[in-house]
């Protein structure tokens, strides 16, 4: 069992960003593409994270919804780039689950011209299944 | 026969647009008296006064009447005109044909027929203008500032300091008022004694300020540049000339345990005392409630030893009429009364504190001497919770239906203070909305959030528990929809502020008006926000309106320019546009003098010509200087006998008959 206080400061750490200066003004959901798929919207993910809550980030649907497209970290006029808390905490479920992901060979076969680029960075970053 | 000129503007195409100058003109070209009918697109510029002036010469008219803007753009601009061209001021009527006309109207025909029928009526109501002429009033150079807290203190200051002679009344023992209990100010943090003291110390020293402490405004008699006020000096029971401030009689009075006000009764006093220990003048008072000697004859400690013979048991209230040329009110603030809040247990436990109690706590003459202590059993708190919003913005009954407005600041700074001196104490702040509009206040804010990890929850808390050790609370983080059980160990409530209960019983003695929630009304919520209705009362600090600190030093100091411009002037024009009584026709009911919101009304014997009969009968007397024109009592008098100079109810009805 991870220590959830410990396992917050680290994410938090690796995301470089300082959750503290959000000051919840809904920008990054009102720019989120991927917000109707989520069951945790990324300005609760800012919340769930000040209050310690990786558990219930690790089981939500959000992780793997979101499109790493980063309009939620242009937006922030805080500067607090939920995406890249997101990211964070993606990578302490890999850490935890131990390594799934897609890998370059996996993406070969998938590749077409139609394919964004966005979505093929995103899928270094996810799990198989 | 009266000659009558009559000028249409066009305001360029704000009133061309919807207004045919040509079919105003040809309306009332005819009209018996009309003796020029002219028109150009900007009356109110140079070359359009030039053309008044020009026909009022040429013509020797006896009356103009210019259809044009609202009377409050440019009544005074056309006044000015015939004055300059040897008319009297008061001989010109303004049509109102934009406001009233242009901007609402779309057909331009109709529009053009009902600036006709307004012109009509203006022609109408100037035959029956008569000249009038303004009375000129001495001023005398001497203002009264009312409250000795920072407000008066600076509005004191500047008058002081442009020469007039300034009384400063304050009804506590001591100048200084609430900045004085303060312990820091927000966003600096600088210490609030610090940068308050030498004000007081500059106005107390000032030769032309004279402070008197423990005093109160008792009646006030006159008007704009003549007021007349009565301060009663309470009894201080020490004789100020003679006293040292050793404090010699403080300690020695055996009467300890009465709540000391300035402490908020957390503190005990003497029956002799100051208030603080920086207090202005360093003269203690006798609370003659609580000593031994006032009540019972036997103790007089205190006068045995005081060195100098101060003590005087014997003084009595002394009353002061001084005469002033303005005044001042700077009456403040208070925090309500929490007695209808009962969900947040401030009656029933100790560690429930409103947000000014806990300025006390963490200042180091306080009762803690500035440590973070329950006040119940002297534990320090590992959580501490702020409500704010506390009877703001309630409009139950149970509060106030305004913002505080000081509160979010305030309430940032007592968390930053805690969270700077002791970082292990957890701080939540339940908030409504956050308000922190100013220089450097957001930012302030966030840092207490950012760097200090006080923790902001939106969401007002339903109730508060004291279960002994600790207190629970029950409310809701709105943003997250979460449900909130938390314990804590110190509760402090963002109290709403109010004026104190003496700013209504002054404000009438001043016939000055007061909104629904006795704050002091200004002249103009936008234009005139430092002077009262009432010609020569000005308002600084917070009995205006919740402010802060910097808020209240700006509005004194412009209080202050108002109340100079006033008494560098040696006589004051009045205004002639007020109510005359035709003393043969007043019966003396009285029925006038109470709706008289100036208190211009008197009543007086007076020869009347009674058919013939010359008798001397009770009948209504109007003070010029203090009458505004308003109109009230001309409604009320059953007989007639009042009536409004230059809006007389024979004028009205000739524009009535006019229009209709």
């Amino acid at each position: 069992m991870l220590n959830p206080a410990f396992e917050t400061k680290e994410i938090l750490l690796n995301s470089r960003t300082i959750a503290e200066k959000c000051m919840k003004c809904g920008r990054c959901s009102a720019a989120c593409p991927s917000y109707e798929q989520m069951d945790i919207r990324p300005h609760q993910f800012v919340s769930y994270l000040m209050r310690g809550d990786v558990d219930g980030l690790l089981s939500s649907t959000t992780l793997w919804k979101c499109l790493s497209c980063f309009a939620c970290v242009q937006r922030c006029p805080r500067g607090v780039a939920p995406a890249q808390l997101i990211e964070s905490v993606r990578l302490a479920a890999i850490r935890q689950k131990g390594g799934d992901g897609i890998t370059v060979e996996d993406v070969v076969g998938e590749l077409d011209d139609e394919m964004p680029q966005q979505l093929l960075v995103a899928a270094f970053r996810k799990y198989k299944g | 026969m009266e000659k009558i000129g009559f000028f249409v503007c066009h305001c360029g195409s704000n009133i061309k647009a919807t207004v045919d100058p040509n079919v105003v003109l040809d309306g009332v070209r005819s009209i018996p008296g009309i003796v020029v009918a002219e028109q150009y697109p900007y009356m109110c510029a140079k070359t359009g006064q030039n053309m008044i002036a020009d026909a009022i010469k040429t013509n020797g008219l006896t009356g103009i009447v210019i259809a044009a803007c609202s009377p409050r753009m440019h009544e005074a601009t056309f006044r000015k005109v015939a004055e300059a061209a040897g008319l009297n001021p008061y001989m010109v009527e303004i049509a109102n044909i934009r406001e009233h006309v242009s901007w609402i109207h779309k057909n331009k025909e109709e529009g053009s027929q009902k600036a006709v029928a307004l012109a009509k009526a203006a022609i109408a109501k100037v035959k029956l203008n008569a000249p009038l002429f303004p009375e000129e009033n001495s001023v005398i150079k001497r203002a009264l500032v009312i409250g000795g807290g920072i407000a008066g203190i600076q509005a004191a200051l500047d008058i002081a300091e442009a020469g007039y002679e300034v009384d400063l009344v304050e009804s506590s023992p001591s100048i200084g008022g609430k900045m004085a209990q303060l312990d820091k100010t927000f966003p600096t943090l600088d210490c609030s004694a610090c940068i308050l003291t030498p004000k007081m110390v500059d106005a107390a020293s000032h030769d032309k300020i004279n402070i008197m402490t423990y005093s109160e405004v008792e009646k006030v008699e006159g008007f704009v540049g003549n007021f007349t006020v009565t301060v009663r000096k309470k009894a201080r029971s020490v004789c100020m000339e003679k006293c040292t401030g050793c404090g010699d009689c403080w300690n020695k009075c055996p009467v300890k345990n009465i709540p000391l006000e300035f402490d908020l009764g957390l503190q005990n006093r003497k029956a002799i005392y100051i208030p603080f220990a920086q207090a202005l003048p360093l003269v203690p008072v006798i609370d003659r409630e609580h000593c031994i000697m006032m009540k019972s004859g036997k103790c007089g400690l205190c006068q045995t030893v005081c060195q100098p013979g101060a003590i005087e048991f014997d003084q009595e209230d002394e009353l002061v009429t001084q005469k002033y040329g303005a005044v001042v009110t700077a009456t403040g603030f208070e925090t309500i009364n929490l007695d209808k809040f009962g969900e947040y247990a401030y009656n029933d436990s100790k560690d429930v504190i409103t947000s000014f109690e806990f300025e006390r706590i963490t200042h180091g003459a306080g009762p803690t001497g500035g440590e973070l202590k329950r006040l119940s059993d002297g534990r320090k708190p590992k959580s501490v919770t702020f409500i704010q919003c506390v009877g703001s913005r309630d409009i139950s009954g149970r509060g106030k239906p305004y913002c505080s407005k000081i509160c979010c600041m305030y309430t940032a700074k007592h968390a930053v203070l805690i969270k700077d001196k002791y970082p292990d104490v957890n701080v939540n702040v339940f908030y409504i909305d956050m308000r922190t509009p100013g220089k450097a206040y957001d930012e302030f804010y966030r840092r207490g959030v950012e760097e200090y990890g006080v923790k902001y929850i939106k969401g007002q808390v339903g109730k508060v528990v004291d279960k002994g050790n600790c207190l629970t609370i029950s409310a809701v983080d709105l943003l997250d929809n979460v449900k909130m059980e938390l314990e804590t160990d110190m509760v402090i409530l963002a109290t709403a502020i109010q004026p104190v209960p003496s700013a209504k019983p002054l404000a009438s003695m001043l016939s000055a008006s007061i909104d629904t929630n006795n704050f002091m009304t200004e002249a103009h919520a936008k234009l005139r926000p430092v002077e009262s209705p009432t010609a020569g009362v000005f308002l600084a600090g917070a009995g205006q309106g919740p402010k802060d600190i910097p808020e209240t030093v700006g509005q004194a100091g412009a209080a202050a320019a108002k109340v100079i411009g006033l008494l560098s002037k040696d006589v004051l024009l009045s205004n002639p546009c007020t109510a005359m009584v035709d003393i043969n026709a007043c019966n003396g009911c009285s029925l006038c003098a109470p709706v008289c919101p100036y208190g211009a009304i008197s009543y007086g014997p007076a020869t009347v010509n009674d058919h013939g009969l010359k008798t001397i009968e009770r009948v209504s007397h109007i003070n010029q200087a203090l009458c505004q024109g308003c109109g009230a009592c001309v409604v009320v008098c059953p007989s007639g006998a009042m009536d409004l100079q230059g809006f007389s109810n024979k004028q009205l009805l000739a524009e009535v008959d006019a229009l209709c």
